[in-house]
């Protein structure tokens, strides 16, 4: 509450998976992740602006929405938005593939 | 002369004077500064942390813009262990829990863990951790790791087979002291190489170190030489490796990474072994010392982990929780030190996550 993110309330998640999966510090990982939203660094931090975006993309919110991508479905999205690979998606589209 | 609600470093309220503020401030700074020689801490930095400390409301935080990343250690634990890992006693599964830290405390990362939360007692159960975390993987969307502690204490007498160098040493035996550490080390690595990958494989996106070298030099050793072979086998996993105080404890007392004797040293020493290792994000942690004001435990955190982020090629995630960060050493830690000592770490001390 008083210094984090907010994980999937906004875009912590995807700043998180910058810091790790490129060693990005803080201030380069949300801007890294603001450029791909199309937003600034301060409002992807911004619950009012990242409900709607999160559910637009179909990237995971906190609310149960019916049909609404979850899991690999919305890492596969995250994916494809901020230009990353995610572990469990790779393993899930080895695990798929036509044999 | 006004004075200012504040805590002990046990968590105890107390009121002091602004004087009072800063001369703890100003000594607990130079207590940082006389044991590792990190810069100073300027004037507007030590009034910034003044204000910190003295503000009125019972709760702060970061101004908009300033949030930073917060990753976990003990992972589901703080729901369900019991008081000596500081859990809720709560018998809540593991699924659940990660779910819960995602869409209901707003977590940015988070981590499956074993309820003993050591690498050692994962190895017989490698199969139900990795079953676990291709379940939990399916579901949730934040970066999810596995964390355990390498806790190398359990390879030691009369829990593991090495001889405990505690022991040895009230013996005099020395040379058999620094040899069971030696070798627990070596042994740690082996079981690193062993389970961090299988969680890899099961789609974790990394691996938490959590706690690293609780037992001293070896077990930081250990450790560095089992994220390098981690790092190896899974070129893109990421790796979290965070530790246990500010000064490595010199159980062996000359032992080497790379070259490099790692007893005694301090976390901007510590973040570049960890670099070299490969690790992806450093957590820094400095103790709290109980007798000491929020003040100067605070300022003498700030002091080490500042020089850390400075010198770090890689993101830093301070320690922050009970007895570590500035923060009192309280089961219950008040909320009003919490968050002075988050809104510090990030705003003075540059912390790129807690």
């Amino acid at each position: 509450m008083a210094s984090g993110m907010g994980g999937i309330r906004t875009a912590g998640d995807m700043v998180a998976r910058m810091e790790f999966s490129k060693n990005m510090k803080i201030g380069k990982a949300k801007e890294y992740v603001a450029k791909k939203l199309g937003l600034s660094s301060l409002e992807i931090a911004d619950e009012h602006i990242m409900r709607e975006l999160r559910d637009d993309l179909k990237i995971g919110v906190v609310t149960g929405v019916p049909n609404a991508p979850r899991g690999i479905a919305a890492k596969m999205n995250i994916e494809r938005l901020i230009d990353t690979k995610i572990n469990s998606c790779e393993i899930f589209r080895e695990v798929t593939k036509k044999r | 002369m006004s004075k200012f609600y504040t805590r002990m470093g046990d968590g105890k309220r107390v009121m002091l004077t602004k004087e009072q503020i800063v001369n703890d401030i100003q000594a607990g700074f130079a207590d940082a500064a006389d044991m590792a020689g990190v810069a100073d801490l300027t004037a507007n930095e030590i009034e910034q942390l003044f204000e910190i400390i003295s503000d009125k409301n019972r709760i702060v935080g970061v101004e908009p813009g300033n949030e930073v990343v917060v990753s976990y250690d003990i992972g589901q634990l703080d729901f369900t262990g019991d008081n000596g890992n500081s859990g809720n006693g709560i018998d809540v599964g593991r699924r659940e829990s990660a779910l819960l830290h995602e869409r209901a405390l707003g977590a940015d990362t988070f981590e499956l863990a074993h309820a003993d939360y050591s690498i050692k007692p994962v190895k017989p159960i490698i199969a139900n951790e990795m079953q676990t975390m291709e379940e939990i993987q399916s579901e949730i969307i934040i970066p999810y790791f596995y964390g355990a502690m390498p806790n190398s204490g359990l390879y030691y007498a009369p829990d593991g087979p090495y001889g405990n160098p505690a022991d040895l040493m009230r013996e005099f035996k020395i040379e058999e002291a620094m040899q069971a550490a030696e070798l627990t080390a070596d042994h740690l690595a082996r079981d690193i190489e062993y389970v961090a990958p299988k969680l890899v494989s099961a789609g974790a996106d990394g691996f938490n170190f959590d706690t690293t070298a609780s037992a001293g030099d070896a077990d930081f050793v250990g450790t560095l030489k089992g994220v390098e072979a981690l790092r190896k086998e899974c070129p893109n996993t990421y790796i979290l490796l965070g530790m246990a105080g500010e000064s490595v404890m010199g159980i062996h007392g000359s032992i080497e990474y790379k070259g490099k004797v790692v007893a005694g040293t301090y976390p901007h020493q510590q973040v570049k072994l960890a670099e070299q290792a490969g690790a992806n994000v450093f957590g820094p942690v400095v103790n709290t010392n109980t007798s000491k004001s929020l003040a100067w435990n605070l300022a003498r955190s700030v002091a080490f982990v500042k020089e850390c982020v400075k010198v770090a090629n890689i993101p830093c995630h301070v320690n922050m929780g009970m007895g570590v960060g500035g923060i009192p050493m309280w089961e219950t830690a008040p909320n009003d030190a919490v968050t002075r000592c988050n809104k510090a770490m990030v705003e003075i001390a540059k912390v790129d996550g807690v």
